[in-house]
């Protein structure tokens, strides 16, 4: 269970640059939820996934996660209980080394790296596996370098390499976002598919209103570094791009958003 | 010959300095300038300890600790003091050259009465050369301590390179490895990367100090100024290598960056030969290492240029 309690952030504190993306943000995340973030853009739903993954340390609030106070603890440290995929294809693997590698590397997050072989036989088999449950045909480009793999492959890779150990919580960061739609149509597949079968407990920022109302089984709305709305259950399900649209038509009329930015959000949602 | 056979184990000593420079501009991903000063770092420790009485085996891998040392130091200033890494390297290189004085308590360390491994080398290859001073290689006249430097040298740099290629191939070789391709990844699975890039370069400057303990112990002496130009040098040694084989593969990698040296040194040494002022020769190196970085770019150029004129035709 991930338990986000009152977290606040800014960035550039006393100056005039000052940027407040979380503003005592709280959130629980039962075990096995699958939790959608939505927002404009600067809401805060990126920076809720960076304080929860580590990348900074919150000014304000806690984070605890399986029981664990992990507030404090470094990124890489977390990273234990954390999986992960960010929204650049290239954030997520290693573009030089090999697919085989880059998974031989996957297969270890938490765990110490001594000097045993990186890779062996019993891997390569269990790898070969599932790479080709992917249906993507890369089971027979193992050896080859992850860099010349197209933006929907290495995409559907790391999330394959982010929940190999299965994660206490998986993190995703518009991960479709920079992909064609047919990639991004194929990854949003694996996505839900994978996190159906292993029960994993996701906590998922996207752009797309079909994403964010067909996918998972609650919604949150972010708005200004808070959170404004939080849906789950038959209402999630019953959900649909237009009531989004509303909310945040809503939240303009509460004169928190101006006209122009409206339409602009207009034209990026439909 | 004898010069031939010199040159070539010279080569082959720097070719440990080229190893230590892929490590840390190419596996980490890291232009460190400390290298210049761990190179004299390693000559000065095992000058020093030689000259004490030390065992040159045990002098060596003092050298190669001290080095490791002072890569931890820049490491640590750059992941821990987030100082920008080629001011760390900077900061480190040039606090050394005042460390190497105080070790060697003066600029110049004489070997030439003081057992080194050379004198070792010599040993064996005596030995096994049946008590010959000397051997005919290909008709010349070579004598065996050159040979049997050239062997040592050679065996040492495969030793390296190969226990060098297991490193790179094991989980922890591997997340540094990824450390310098990609940091934000390797963080997301786990990897501490202030500890793995210190890591990194200790294992660089090691490499480098072993390469200056080794070459101080070949010419018989320690210099103060022995290390200046040594990251160029480096550099040079694996672009040219990378031009030879690549860069895909690690062990191509390292076998690359011990033929750039060589075929630098081989470069170095006609350029001399040609009549080249050794006041250029720093120079005529920066020159070579610019022309390594831009004529691969050049060639590619006009090859594409050319496959598409021709295609138009």
């Amino acid at each position: 269970m991930l338990e986000i309690t009152r977290v606040a952030k800014a960035f550039h504190a006393g100056t005039p640059n000052e940027v407040r993306p979380l503003q005592g943000v709280s959130l629980t995340i039962p075990d096995r939820s699958f939790t959608i973030v939505i927002g404009t853009n600067g809401c805060g739903k990126t920076s809720l996934l960076n304080a929860v993954a580590g990348t900074f340390f919150v000014d304000d609030g806690s984070i605890h996660l399986d029981g664990h106070d992990i507030t404090r603890w470094p990124e890489h440290r977390r990273a234990a209980l954390i999986g992960r995929v960010f929204q650049n294809p290239f954030s997520g693997t290693a573009p030089t080394m090999t697919i085989a590698e880059n998974f031989s590397l996957a297969v270890r997050r938490g765990l110490g790296r001594g000097l045993g072989p990186s890779l062996h036989r019993s891997l390569l088999v269990e790898l070969t596996d599932r790479v080709r449950s992917l249906n993507m045909g890369l089971e027979n480009r193992l050896q080859h370098a992850i860099g010349s793999l197209s933006g929907g492959q290495r995409q559907a890779l790391t999330l394959l390499m982010a929940t190999w150990r299965r994660p206490a919580l998986l993190l995703l960061d518009e991960h479709t976002a920079a992909l064609d739609p047919k990639s991004a149509d194929l990854v949003i597949q694996l996505t839900d598919a994978l996190i159906r079968r292993e029960g994993l407990t996701t906590l998922m920022v996207t752009h797309a209103m079909p994403q964010a109302v067909h996918l998972g089984d609650r919604l949150v709305m972010m708005h200004r570094g808070r959170i404004v709305h939080d849906v789950s259950g038959a209402e999630k399900q019953r959900l649909r791009p237009g009531d989004l649209l509303d909310r945040f038509e809503d939240l303009r009329r509460q004169e928190l958003l101006d006209p122009s930015a409206a339409a602009l959000l207009q034209a990026a949602y439909v | 010959m004898t010069l031939v056979i010199g040159a070539w184990t010279m080569g082959i000593i720097l070719a440990l300095l080229a190893i230590g420079v892929y490590v840390s501009f190419r596996i980490c991903d890291f232009s460190d300038i400390t290298t210049d000063g761990s190179f004299t770092l390693g000559a000065a420790v095992v000058a020093t300890l030689l000259v004490t009485g030390v065992s040159p085996l045990a002098a060596t891998g003092a050298s190669f600790l001290a080095g490791a040392f002072a890569g931890c130091l820049t490491g640590i200033l750059h992941m821990r003091c987030k100082i920008h890494g080629l001011l760390a390297g900077i900061l480190v290189m040039t606090a050394l050259y005042s460390v190497n004085l105080h070790v060697m308590g003066k600029s110049n360390v004489p070997l030439l009465s003081t057992d080194t491994l050379g004198t070792y080398a010599e040993k064996i290859g005596v030995q096994l050369a049946g008590g010959q001073p000397s051997l005919h290689v290909w008709g010349w006249e070579v004598a065996t301590k050159e040979v049997a430097a050239l062997g040592a040298v050679i065996g040492l740099v495969l030793v390296i390179a190969a226990v060098l290629y297991w490193f790179l191939h094991t989980n922890l070789g591997t997340a540094l490895r990824a450390t310098g391709d990609n940091p934000q990844m390797i963080r997301a699975l786990g990897v501490n990367v202030g500890t793995m890039m210190t890591m990194g370069l200790a294992l660089a400057n090691g490499l480098v100090a072993l390469s200056g303990a080794l070459l101080a112990q070949y010419q018989g002496f320690a210099d103060v100024q022995m290390g200046i130009g040594m990251i160029v040098l480096g550099l040079a040694s694996v672009i040219i290598g990378e031009a030879l084989v690549g860069t895909k593969q690690v062990g191509l990698a390292i076998a690359g960056a011990v033929m750039g040296a060589l075929l630098f040194r081989l470069m170095v040494g006609l350029a001399l030969r040609w009549g080249l002022n050794p006041n250029d020769l720093k120079f005529m190196t920066a020159f070579f290492v610019f022309l390594a970085l831009i004529l691969p770019g050049w060639v590619t150029k006009v090859w594409k240029t050319r496959s598409a004129e021709s295609l138009h035709a």
